[in-house]
């Protein structure tokens, strides 16, 4: 898994792209595009597939990133940022509310810094989330596997259930591999024969 | 006696008047309130700027506080709608290519008839036909579904897009969306842009639509009791001064302004009079009823119209229909809109619910004082609809 933070930075003007792009740069490992034309937005965005998008609040299109967000569910969605001098006061309570919203004064270099890092924060909380429930689903699938491999064993040979265990054990470790591996290929063989 | 400043936040559309009205004829000062408006730049940072205590209310869609509190679209923050603030005025319209093929279809652009505008436009529709809208969480969406679902659409496959309602005309140019359903003026603008022609208001499809609600947060609702009331008062009479004929050159020319549309009154007013250009070519179509802010008692906050939202929105995204409608039917606050305007001569009806779609015409109804006629309330396709009690 990359470690990269991709940034779509949705902005018309060249020179305010650029200085937020600049922005981004300073603060290390992130990648950057830029989005000039809100023409299909919400798919130019998707094709990105980026963990933050950053948007000035005072642009309209930012309803079209609404889409987004309820396309990809709650967990899933790109954090977006919005960029403004009037609106201030609504970052923390944003952030608070735990709303993938950020309002930063200013296009300033050091004030985007501190904003981009609870962003990577917040990114890296939901990567190692994601990670742990692919991790959660993975065993829970194995051991489905596994117990099918045993009740196999256990019809087929009349192995009670921790002879059947034993012996799924023993053949994984004489032939270097993971129990899950050899239940999954005797239930494959075994799906193939019947 | 000083005023109590409050703020409040709108969307620049026609039927934001209401709140403009109130401020811009002093109803608000004398509430003894103060209201200091903000136009917001999109649906989003208004809900933004509301949930996050940034303003005390806001002009939103109808559905939007029906979702939040269905747990659809992120934020959970309760909202109340303590009023609704307009009924009906969208517009539905598609762009010139599909257009010229239903000119040349024949087809006489009746603004009226939903089923056969349905009909015609599902035969030169193209393998996909999208449809531009303001918001995911909108009456423009529920009605647009509802539309599709009832006609030739339906075997067509459609898709519903958000852009902004000043940027339709340029998306439809650009062919990002072929169609589109977005609230006046905007579609009058797309017009005399000459970036597409008026298929249906909105009207054609529900008759009784609410569309623009007044919405608070919960917690304001338990602080500000006595500010609540007053902001209601304030709103109900603009809403009645709007009601009156000779209030509409002004209402149009204070809408126009730079601070809130910046566009000529003259388009402002077609959906304050009714009647629509609805071709490039200067067909004009008059709508009884387009836009409405008093009359036949628009403004309360029927039960059942947050049900019908919620019982369309469960369905779609697969909640417990039973549960959404409860949830939904505690965000039209009819409590809070009898308490404010007891003793103003509001005409306040004597139940809080009622069957969608089951009038044929004005009726007369039971109400607090007995005169209180509502308006026709019928879907295109006369089919009603009986709230969950």
């Amino acid at each position: 898994m990359s470690g990269k933070l991709t940034v779509v930075i949705v902005e018309q003007n060249r020179d305010r792209a650029i200085a937020i792009v600049d922005a981004l740069t300073e603060t290390g490992d992130v990648d950057v595009r830029v989005i000039g034309s809100v023409s299909g937005l919400a798919k130019q965005i998707a094709r990105h597939d980026p963990d933050i998008v950053l948007i000035d609040i005072d642009n309209p299109s930012r309803d079209m990133l609404e889409e987004l967000t309820m396309a990809s569910g709650p967990l899933e969605r790109p954090v977006a940022m919005f960029v403004s001098g009037a609106a201030g006061g609504l970052a923390r309570s944003a952030v608070e509310a735990g709303v993938s919203a950020y309002v930063v004064d200013g296009l300033k270099a050091e004030r985007i810094k501190p904003v981009i890092d609870i962003a990577i924060a917040r990114f890296q909380i939901l990567r190692q989330m994601r990670a742990e429930l692919a991790e959660t689903r993975r065993a829970l699938e194995e051991r489905k596997v596994i117990d099918r491999a045993k009740g196999l064993l256990m019809k087929s040979k009349g192995l009670q259930e921790d002879e059947a265990y034993a012996l799924l054990r023993k053949t994984a470790m004489n032939r270097n591999r993971r129990v899950a591996d050899v239940a999954e290929a005797l239930v494959t063989a075994s799906e193939l024969l019947s | 006696m000083n005023a109590v400043p409050l703020t409040a936040a709108y969307m620049p559309l026609v039927d934001a008047a209401p709140l403009i009205v109130a401020r811009e004829m002093g109803f608000d000062l004398a509430e003894g309130i103060a209201l200091d408006l903000l136009a917001a730049p999109s649906w989003s940072s208004l809900r933004d700027m509301l949930v996050f205590g940034h303003v005390q209310a806001a002009h939103l869609l109808a559905p939007v506080p029906v979702a939040m509190a269905l747990g659809l679209g992120g934020i959970a923050t309760p909202l109340s709608a303590i009023s609704v603030l307009s009924a009906n005025g969208t517009v539905i319209g598609v762009g010139t290519r599909l257009a010229d093929r239903l000119d040349s279809l024949g087809y006489g652009f009746d603004f009226r008839d939903a089923r056969a505008a349905g009909a015609a436009l599902a035969r030169v529709a193209d393998d996909v036909l999208v449809f531009g809208v303001p918001f995911p969480f909108s009456m423009h969406v529920e009605l647009l579904w509802y539309w599709v679902a009832g006609t030739d659409l339906a075997a067509r496959r459609v898709e519903i897009r958000t852009v902004p309602p000043p940027l339709m005309a340029q998306a439809l140019a650009a062919g990002d969306i072929d169609a589109f359903c977005v609230g006046e003026p905007w579609g009058s603008v797309a017009v005399d842009d000459h970036a597409g022609a008026l298929l249906l208001p909105g009207t054609a499809i529900w008759s009784a639509a609410p569309e623009k609600v007044l919405a608070v947060r919960d917690g304001w609702v338990e602080a500000e009791p006595d500010l609540l009331n007053r902001l209601l008062r304030a709103v109900w009479r603009a809403g009645r001064w709007l009601a009156r004929p000779d209030s509409r050159t002004a209402a149009s020319e204070m809408l126009s302004r730079r601070t809130c549309l910046n566009l000529p009154p003259e388009v402002i007013d077609r959906a304050l009079l009714g009647t629509f250009a609805v071709s490039t070519r200067g067909e004009q179509r008059h709508v009884p009823g387009f836009v409405e802010f008093f009359d036949g008692a628009a403004t309360f906050p029927w039960r059942s119209q947050a049900k019908w939202i919620a019982h369309r929105m469960a369905a779609r995204y697969g909640l417990d229909p039973q549960l959404a409608q409860s949830r939904a039917a505690g965000v039209f606050r009819s409590d809070l809109y009898r308490k404010a305007l007891q003793g103003t001569g509001a005409e306040l009806p004597g139940a809080s619910e009622k069957v969608e779609g089951a009038l044929d015409g004005p009726t007369a109804v039971a109400s607090a004082r007995g005169r209180l006629i509502l308006p026709r309330n019928q879907f295109f396709d006369r089919r009603i609809f009986e709230p969950d009690s």
